[in-house]
């Protein structure tokens, strides 16, 4: 597992620690019911406290991404990449709202919006 | 894991001179890292040794693992490990002459352990302390604090004086011993940057008084330090601050809840706090 923390970034340390971990979940470092470090061990080899790796791990299971089990540790819990992805997809509607709203307001045509994603998105992936 | 192991009511420490160390209630929680800060007299040692009854108290009740510790305090030291500022071991005496009056000291010494730690941190085991500097005198310490299996690590100003290597050196052997969950560490400390990263709580003394109690996370992603030129000082609403300085250009003021803060005042600078800096402006600041 690899997780790097800021300590210069506005980010609180527990968001970057839960972060890491769903980013690497997404990517498929971490797989379903792969074991993640202890709190405590974690917190010594970030050098961070363990309330804070506590804190970002209890968001983590509230948010359904691991599971802790007493006693045996906390593991990547399965069945979340479409549940990530679900999720990411009802953030991601709350932009295209935000987004409409805007264009809404100051007259902006749905074509021209369209063209907008086009030419940012075209060329993010042309690359 | 959240279990107090530490309880205190009402301590009152009054010496001639007019300081006062003045509790009213703090529980400490077992399993956790706990920084004790204030500025020099702030009455951290003080705090310290009324807690182990080192010193006399004037009143109050504390209770440690539950225990109280003027009825029942010897039984109690066999589970503290003890740090103070000062070294108390004879200069003349080697690691290895303190191995044997240790174990005469406590039940539980463990020379495997302490011959361990003194292979951790390379100090030699028949040399005489005078010829130690102060990073080792202080390593040396800490092993002999750590090896008679303790539950609770009690540290005043363990790091200061220490240059940086070293400390770090303490911080990690810190942070393997609360790998423990029954293990709790407070220490007092100057050096606050220290207790940025590993401290989960942190009290802050000042006066005599608890100033501060609250959970690293809390500080750290709570507070915030807006800044604002003279003219605009009057725009901030009083509400929003906690104390604040006055400098020749800006206003630096201590607020709660920095996103809000920075949503509402748009136009205005909201830093992060380091808990150096909130220190400084919580003693030093005015209030409204």
């Amino acid at each position: 597992m690899r997780i790097v923390i800021s300590n210069s970034s506005n980010i609180p340390i527990y968001e970057q620690v839960q972060q890491s971990i769903i980013n690497q979940i997404i990517s498929g470092e971490l797989q379903e019911n792969d074991i993640l470090p202890s709190i405590r061990s974690l917190a010594k080899d970030l050098r961070i406290s363990v309330m804070t790796i506590k804190k970002a791990y209890d968001e983590l299971e509230d948010a359904g991404y691991i599971i802790t089990v007493h006693g045996k540790g906390s593991f990547v819990s399965p069945r979340n990449l479409e549940f990530i992805k679900e999720q990411k997809l009802k953030e991601m509607e709350e932009y295209i709202e935000k987004i409409i709203e805007i264009s809404n307001q100051y007259q902006i045509s749905k074509k021209e919006v369209l063209d907008l994603f086009e030419l940012i998105y075209g060329s993010e992936y042309d690359e | 894991m959240m279990n107090k192991i530490i309880e205190i009511e009402k301590l009152v420490k009054r010496y001639d001179s007019k300081f006062e160390l003045n509790i009213e209630s703090l529980g400490i929680e077992g399993g956790m890292i706990i920084g004790l800060i204030g500025e020099n007299g702030a009455g951290k040692t003080t705090f310290l040794k009324s807690l182990l009854n080192i010193i006399p108290v004037n009143h109050g009740d504390i209770k440690i693992f539950g225990k109280d510790i003027k009825l029942e305090g010897n039984f109690i030291k066999e589970e503290i490990g003890l740090v103070l500022d000062n070294m108390f071991f004879p200069e003349v005496l080697t690691p290895k002459d303190i191995d044997l009056v240790m174990r005469d000291v406590y039940k539980n010494w463990d020379s495997n352990i302490y011959d361990q730690y003194l292979s951790n941190f390379q100090l030699p085991k028949s040399k005489m302390i005078k010829n130690f500097s102060k990073g080792m005198r202080k390593k040396l310490e800490i092993a002999t604090a750590l090896s008679h299996h303790p539950k609770l690590l009690i540290l005043d100003e363990a790091t200061s004086g220490l240059d940086p290597v070293v400390r770090g050196e303490v911080l990690d052997i810190f942070l393997d011993f609360i790998q423990d969950e029954n293990h709790t560490i407070l220490f007092s400390t100057h050096i606050t940057s220290d207790l940025e990263h590993i401290a989960d709580y942190i009290v802050f003394l000042d006066k005599g008084k608890i100033l501060l109690n609250q959970s690293r996370d809390e500080i750290m992603d709570g507070y915030g330090i807006l800044k604002c030129d003279t003219d605009s000082f009057q725009e901030i609403a009083k509400e929003d601050i906690i104390c604040y300085r006055k400098n020749s250009y800006d206003y630096e003021i201590l607020v709660k809840d920095r996103d809000r803060m920075k949503k509402k005042y748009k136009k205005f600078v909201v830093d992060r706090v380091t808990i150096e800096k909130m220190m400084v402006l919580m003693i030093k600041g005015d209030r409204i």
